[in-house]
């Protein structure tokens, strides 16, 4: 069984990220980039299932501008076999990157999709679910637990009140979540053998897809600061202030 | 035109996040009707139709729909969707795996978790972990939205008069089946729906210890949550995470103890009235948006506060 796996090219996780001064967008000029952590995650779930001998060949397939061959080696290094970089410098809104995802499925014919459950950037959270609509596909999001058995796939899901468990017919879309594993270091000399590996690129024109956007951006601002607070001293004054002042308790 | 939002229950009881989504249809021009898709839901269907404003309450019953599967849920929403302007669900994890699937077989775009509305084709969403506020405007015929609690009071849950319809059940589509849940059972308040919250961290060291955070969440009737790092170390269940990628919760009081506040953390309860932190650490980033922060060991200062609040 193939497995595609989507990577996308995000905000590094740790790096707080502002509006422009103008309000059009978000500031990334000179930002740090890197792979989606959810995406990690997906890769890694794609390795584990073919060190067990549950998958063949594993596809990374990023959507964006050139740099995003960053993040396809990086998927490469970690493991997956070849990548694809279907590039744009447009704006790709979800139900965009779900057709173009949906096209290279019908190329590469994979028995399973896996993406992370959000980007933390756009903090959407539609993709994969898009994904599996346009395919007529079963989907596992919010994965913690992914089983192939037969031609079916348990997935353990991390939902609202614990978790659920689902059985899926294959080929399904999985969305993977923060438990699903711990994704792998990357080793130097893997990194090397990554730069080997093929990687081709598209565009989303070759694909027949059209990605105009649906939604506008109209502004972006910050949201209202906090007012900054107070220390209190100990435990007394605490609870003094929290039935006194904010008269909360 | 008419919003339709979808309601999310057990079959049993209407969740109340469904208030939350509803009050965000009602900011609508066109009124708004509820679906109740569910198995035996008939007491669901009743709770909905009192709720404020509510036009119609559509019931589809059939064992499909018993959980929520959005490989079924989605055909039937899609095959009602042409009467309606806008799809509402609330952001809970049955609305974020179905109302994509349902926007993707309708092509149009989702607005996820919308916080404020500000006419019937713009809305505005928190993006980048909340550090941001997008104005988006959608030009899609139908408006797929997921909308998030915290953004919304609840809308009053009586006083509506809706009429109950039941409408035609679409097969099963045979691609997914429910096996089982694991909830976590717990007496005290949902985390989502609680006016106080206790929520520990890395700091507190072992799932023996949280013992220490309930003890406080239980003086105050507070629900306890925790951080991503305290739930990957398995001293709590998944569901207690509150942040970017766990719950985003807004209440009263929430209290912060041994959490750094981590840009993740923070964008799940930095909306809170207000906000206590206790941590060792008199730089952590918590105290930035702290309205009363205490410095100490949280194994001192805890159950010092659990005294001082029994007095
Ligand atoms: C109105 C608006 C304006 C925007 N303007 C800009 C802009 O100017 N510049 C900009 O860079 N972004 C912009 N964005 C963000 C960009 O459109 C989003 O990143 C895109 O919509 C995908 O959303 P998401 O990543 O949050 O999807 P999610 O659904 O949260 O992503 C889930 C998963 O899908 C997969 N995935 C998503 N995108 C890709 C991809 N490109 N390649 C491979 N896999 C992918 C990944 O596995 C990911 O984990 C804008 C978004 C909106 C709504
Ligand atoms: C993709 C992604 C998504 C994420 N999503 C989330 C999310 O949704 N929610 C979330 O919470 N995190 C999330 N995180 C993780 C986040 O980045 C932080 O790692 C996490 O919030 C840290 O948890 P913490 O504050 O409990 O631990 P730490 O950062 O380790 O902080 C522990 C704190 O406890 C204090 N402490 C220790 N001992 C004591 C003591 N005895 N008394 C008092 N104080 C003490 C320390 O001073 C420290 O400040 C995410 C990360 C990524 C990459």
């Amino acid at each position: 069984m193939k497995i595609l796996v989507a990577v996308k090219r995000a905000i590094d996780y740790n790096v707080k990220a502002r509006p422009k001064a103008d309000g059009s967008g978000v500031e990334l000029a000179n930002v740090k980039m890197a792979m989606n952590p959810f995406d990690e995650i997906a890769v890694e779930e794609a390795i584990r299932l073919q060190e067990a001998g549950k998958a063949g060949e594993i596809v990374a397939v990023s959507i964006g501008p050139a740099a995003s061959q960053e993040t396809l080696r990086t998927a490469m290094a970690m493991g997956a076999d070849r990548g694809v970089l279907v590039q744009t410098d447009d704006e790709v809104q979800p139900l965009a990157v779900a057709k173009l995802l949906k096209a290279i499925v019908e190329r590469e014919q994979p028995g399973m999709v896996i993406l992370g459950k959000q980007a933390i950037d756009d903090d959407s959270n539609q993709t994969g679910q898009m994904l599996a609509g346009l395919l007529g596909w079963a989907q596992g999001t919010f994965a913690c637990n992914v089983a192939p058995e037969g031609d079916s796939l348990a997935v353990k899901r991390e939902v609202d009140g614990g978790l659920q468990s689902i059985k899926l017919k294959m080929p399904a879309v999985v969305t993977a979540d923060l438990r699903l594993n711990e994704p792998r270091y990357v080793k130097l000399p893997n990194i090397m053998k990554a730069k080997k590996k093929p990687l081709d690129t598209l565009t989303p024109a070759e694909l027949g897809v059209d990605i105009t956007p649906r939604l506008k951006l109209l502004k972006v601002a910050e949201p209202p600061a906090r007012a900054g607070g107070v220390k209190v001293a100990d435990v007394q004054e605490l609870v003094a202030k929290l039935r006194n002042e904010a008269k909360v308790i | 035109m008419t919003a339709l939002v979808i309601a999310e229950h057990n079959n049993q009881i209407l969740n109340a996040a469904t208030l939350n989504a509803a009050a965000a249809a009602a900011r609508l021009s066109g009124g708004f009707d509820v679906l109740v898709a569910g198995h035996n839901c008939g007491a669901v269907a009743t709770q909905a139709a009192a709720i404020a404003g509510v036009g119609k309450v559509l019931v589809a019953d059939a064992a499909q729909y018993a959980h929520a599967l959005a490989e079924n849920l989605a055909p039937l929403v899609v095959s009602i969707a042409g009467g309606y302007s806008h799809l509402l669900t609330a952001s809970t994890a049955n609305g974020k795996n179905a109302m994509p699937r349902i926007a993707a077989m309708l092509d149009v775009a989702q607005l996820s978790d919308i916080i404020g509305v500000v006419s019937d084709d713009t809305f505005v969403r928190p993006i980048y972990a909340g550090n941001v506020l997008a104005t988006v405007q959608s030009t899609d015929r139908i408006k797929a939205i997921t909308v998030r609690t915290t953004g919304f009071d609840a809308i009053a849950a009586t006083g509506g008069t809706g009429t109950i319809e039941n409408i035609a059940v679409q097969a099963d589509a045979g691609l997914s089946t429910f096996v089982s849940e694991e909830l976590t059972k717990s007496s005290r308040p949902e985390l989502a729906a609680a006016d106080i919250i206790v929520s520990g961290g890395r700091g507190v060291g072992s799932a023996e210890n949280f013992a220490i955070i309930e003890k406080l969440a239980d003086l105050l009737g507070a629900a306890v949550g925790a951080s991503r790092a305290a739930v990957d170390a398995g001293y709590v269940p998944n569901d207690y995470q509150v942040g970017q990628t766990g719950k985003c919760v807004a209440p009263t009081l929430y209290v912060a103890v041994g959490i750094s506040g981590a840009i993740q953390h923070l964008a799940g309860m930095k909306d809170s009235k207000v906000i206590v932190a206790i941590n060792k650490d008199e730089e952590a980033p918590i105290f930035q948006v702290a309205d009363y922060g205490l410095v100490g060991d949280l194994f001192k200062e805890v159950p010092a506060l659990c005294e001082a609040l029994a007095k």
